[in-house]
């Protein structure tokens, strides 16, 4: 098992080119910074990019458009269930980046939202005014550790992504996340297989439903629809690593500076 | 002595006078978000709301520097000729793209809910757009230049966390990447999809 991990973490450091122990956030920010992140199989990302629209017509954007229709304690109720599974990879994550108070209150929100909360439906602990819950995964464990984002890749079905975050998403299926752990690597007799690849499918429904209105729009005044996509993940990414609410580099000063002077 | 002291009071009055004019960032966002939605939940039909949401872009966002920081360096390399000409297609292409992107909403419901002076330039005013049945509660921030604050101009919109400048940015770099950065081939880009 150990010798998994290690070599999924070896892996990772081959695939990204920048590779520094330091976490100072000015240096998270620019390696993470997507212009920076090379599209190195550009040709074969563009294919299957349009390979996943063609998927995404036939299944999930009409799947969508019929659940956004439902009402919303429905899904706000999927939601929160989804949100309360994913607590499984938070908090190690949390434990890995060293946050260990952050850790503590994500188990607590986990142990209140499945009994309390019927299985995570309701959201209890938001009520009892937890801050708001943030979600964090391997790849971002291993980019706070200094890990650069090695190149843009899209894969089929699961979308845009970094060799980084790909190799890390591995560790899902290495036993880094209990929810699969009890699913599909291990018979508890409480869940069975279909169970975890249900939840995942409807994650990708959830998150399609709530972006639709966004998604339509994107696609149809893009000029450039996969550029559109890709600059917003890996902004998204970016974010997310730094957990910072506030506007992170948004808009490169210097270039409107320039443009000021003129 | 005491002409000296009316003149100074007297200017001092015309420097406050000119303040006054001077427009608060967030209220020049609500009213600019409350002119929108006025005319999209309005009776007129798809084309009329269109031409005035473009007359509502014109007034309140920096098209012409929003268009020349979404060419990042390439604009470096643009002669005065092409400079012009560029100016207008993305002026074409800007417009074409936000009314429509707008007007598929009828009724949106936005508030501003505060502001952050980042500079004597740039304010970031805080607002959100109210959730629906079928739309979740959405962050929207406006980056305000504010270099002339009697004129304050929108040159970016942030939801959630994402620069709508940034992204237009990376997908017109993308073109002009995928063509050696031919700048002509960005020029038939926008001419097309504003006349579509």
């Amino acid at each position: 098992m150990i010798k998994k991990v290690a070599i999924i973490l070896i892996t990772t450091l081959a695939l990204t080119v920048n590779v520094s122990a330091s976490s100072d956030g000015e240096l998270l920010l620019k390696k993470n910074e997507p212009s920076e992140v090379k599209d190195c199989f550009e040709g074969l990302n563009r294919a299957t990019f349009a390979f996943n629209q063609v998927l995404d017509g036939v299944i999930f954007k009409p799947v969508a458009s019929v659940y956004r229709k439902l009402p919303s304690p429905v899904k706000s109720g999927v939601s929160n269930s989804l949100d309360n599974l994913s607590n499984l990879v938070t908090i190690p994550n949390n434990l890995l980046q060293g946050d260990f108070m952050l850790a503590g209150l994500n188990t607590g929100r986990f142990l209140i939202n499945s009994t309390v909360g019927i299985l995570g439906l309701v959201d209890v602990a938001q009520h009892l005014g937890m801050s708001e819950y943030v979600k964090e995964d391997y790849g971002q464990s291993l980019a706070k550790a200094g890990v650069g984002p090695g190149c843009y890749i899209v894969l089929p079905v699961l979308g845009p992504s970094t060799a980084r975050d790909t190799v890390a998403s591995a560790t899902n299926f290495l036993g880094g996340d209990a929810w699969y752990n009890v699913t599909v690597k291990n018979d508890t007799h409480y869940f069975r297989d279909i169970d975890y690849y249900s939840s995942k499918v409807t994650g990708g429904i959830n998150f399609r439903a709530k972006n639709y209105d966004s998604i339509e729009n994107l696609q149809k005044n893009s000029i450039d629809f996969y550029a559109s996509v890709k600059s917003l993940y890996l902004q998204d990414r970016q974010q997310k690593i730094l957990n910072s609410e506030k506007i992170v580099n948004t808009q490169d000063d210097s270039d409107w500076e320039e443009i000021d002077s003129k | 002595m005491k002409i000296k002291y009316t003149i100074f009071i007297l200017l001092l009055s015309l420097l406050g006078f000119t303040k006054s004019y001077s427009i608060q960032p967030d209220i020049f966002v609500q009213s600019t978000v409350n002119k929108a939605s006025s005319v999209l939940s309005s009776e007129m039909s798809l084309e009329k709301k269109i031409s005035e949401l473009k007359l509502i872009a014109k007034e309140t966002v920096d098209i012409k520097g929003i268009g020349f920081y979404t060419l990042g360096s390439a604009r470096k390399n643009l002669n005065d000729e092409q400079k012009k000409k560029y100016a207008e297609l993305f002026e074409e292409y800007f417009l074409k793209s936000f009314s429509s992107r707008l007007a598929e909403y009828t009724n949106p419901e936005i508030s501003v809910e505060g502001k952050n002076v980042l500079s004597e330039k740039y304010t970031i005013v805080n607002s959100l757009l109210k959730g629906t049945n079928e739309r979740p509660e959405i962050k929207i921030d406006w980056r305000i230049y504010t270099k002339n604050p009697d004129n304050p101009l929108i040159r970016d919109l942030i939801i959630e966390g994402l620069s709508l400048a940034r992204t237009q940015k990376e997908e017109f770099q993308s073109i002009l990447n995928s063509n050696e950065g031919n700048i002509e081939v960005l020029f038939k880009t926008l001419k097309e999809f504003s006349k579509e």
